[in-house]
């Protein structure tokens, strides 16, 4: 559709052909146009094809792309493919490096958090230890104040009943003579005789077991 | 002429060449292949002269097509394919930048002259067809029969396995070539409309409001497509690889 008939099937044989009555047909109506003829014949040479289809232009086209794209080609491989490539690997070295630095950083602060851990669980148990000592020890050192105390106020309780009994013995016993002697005395009075004390002994031991 | 949405493809000679009699000039194409080169080398150069272990802003651009391509390669071909980076990449690089170099107004696009993509589809293919037959000997002709085929239907298969394989190079080359000349060609005629209402008047001013509208669409799509056809032809050229590194598993 884009390619005039003349050169739809066109080798640049052909072309050549084509074009050439087609430039002398211009160039014979318009003698003023003559003067333009070499930039006209560049014009008609390409409009007469489709550009793109300009198999004249083809030659130039592969040997320059040829030299542009080896050029390219060289510089990619040569130079730009190795420097970023290399960028890459320094980056990705790099941050394995330090990931690898933090996860031993990170490895040595829980040793360090588990360390403490342990150190305290440790104390801990010390503190409850020395504690539990010390209340076991106040407890047997009160124990032991106590069953003293408690002998002590034992012997007191013992002495002191013994002593009242000795006292309450004694007490009885005096109880005896100051009978005699009131029993003397009362006796003197009334017959105004004094009885033997055998007998006023007798009297008041016999009055007693009453 | 100005409105000849053809007239962008032409391609004129800057410095005549002749050798042999056959026509080697340096033209307008070869000039902008030069800058396509000189743009992506420059920029790839330039950007990573740093080598910053924290890639600044372009850096990191070139970083991210370099990655792009090499994990595009890396699936597409598996680690074997890898020795294969520096080509995928560079035609990648090549035609991307020709892609967008072209974008600009009144610059050539390399890209949308059928022999340069017919070129770089055959270099694909013929690396593909030169490494198959030197890694693998005739073993790279197991790429045409598949496994597990019936041996009736093996002389269809086969056949249709060979065309699909010569068909390659020329649908790899026009997709790109008609995606950039037809992409320039509607650019070209849509601004044209506004050029040529906008002459008529106010009325004309009005209706160019319209194509003005579609042009600016246009561009952006067109810069897409100059992005997803050289994706495209770096994904296809990392499958077609694929079968030369691997020709028995398809």
């Amino acid at each position: 559709m884009f390619v005039t008939p003349a050169s739809a099937e066109s080798t640049p044989f052909e072309i050549a052909q084509a074009e050439t009555p087609a430039v002398t047909h211009e160039a014979q109506p318009a003698g003023e146009v003559h003067t333009e003829t070499g930039v006209a014949h560049g014009d008609e040479h390409a409009t007469g094809v489709f550009p793109p289809f300009d198999q004249t232009t083809f030659a130039s086209q592969l040997l320059w792309l040829a030299i542009t794209f080896g050029l390219f080609y060289l510089l990619m491989s040569k130079v730009i493919v190795p420097r970023i490539g290399g960028i890459l690997e320094t980056r990705h070295d790099r941050i394995a490096q330090d990931l690898d630095e933090a996860a031993r950083l990170k490895a040595e602060a829980d040793a360090a958090i588990a360390a403490y851990e342990q150190d305290l669980a440790a104390a801990r148990a010390k503190g409850n230890a020395i504690a539990s000592a010390a209340r076991d020890e106040a407890k047997a050192k009160a124990d032991a104040e106590r069953a003293r105390t408690e002998a002590a106020l034992q012997e007191k309780i013992a002495g002191a009943e013994t002593r009242i009994a000795e006292i309450k013995a004694k007490a009885l016993a005096d109880v005896g003579s100051i009978a005699e002697e009131t029993a003397a005395a009362v006796v003197e009075q009334l017959i105004g005789a004094k009885a033997s004390e055998a007998e006023i002994s007798a009297a008041v031991k016999s009055a007693a077991g009453k | 002429m100005a409105n000849d949405p053809t007239h962008q493809f032409l391609v004129n000679k800057i410095v005549p060449i002749e050798i042999g009699g056959i026509d080697f000039s340096f033209t307008n194409a070869s000039l902008f292949m030069v800058a396509t080169v000189a743009a992506a080398a420059g920029f790839l150069y330039f950007t990573t002269s740093q080598r910053g272990l924290v890639p600044s802003r372009m850096q990191s651009v070139s970083e991210m097509s370099y990655e792009f391509i090499a994990s595009m390669l890396r699936e597409g071909a598996g680690s074997q394919g890898m020795k294969f980076f520096p080509f995928v990449f560079s035609l990648f690089m090549f035609v991307l930048t020709a892609n967008l170099i072209g974008m600009v107004p009144y610059f050539f696009t390399v890209t949308s002259q059928i022999i340069v993509t017919f070129a770089l589809a055959m270099l694909v293919i013929g690396t593909v067809i030169f490494y198959g037959f030197y890694k693998h000997g005739f073993g790279f002709l197991k790429l045409f029969v598949p496994a597990g085929v019936p041996g009736v239907l093996l002389p269809l298969v086969v056949s249709i396995e060979v065309i699909s394989f010569l068909s390659r190079p020329i649908s790899l080359s026009i997709r790109l070539f008609a995606n950039m000349l037809a992409g320039h060609i509607t650019l070209k005629i849509f601004a044209g409309f506004v050029a040529s209402l906008g002459a008529l008047g106010a009325v004309g001013v009005v209706g160019a409001v319209l194509p003005l509208l579609m042009t600016v669409a246009v561009v952006g799509l067109e810069f897409l497509v100059s992005f997803l056809q050289a994706y495209v032809f770096a994904v296809l050229t990392c499958m077609y690889l694929n079968d030369a590194v691997h020709p028995g598993g398809h």
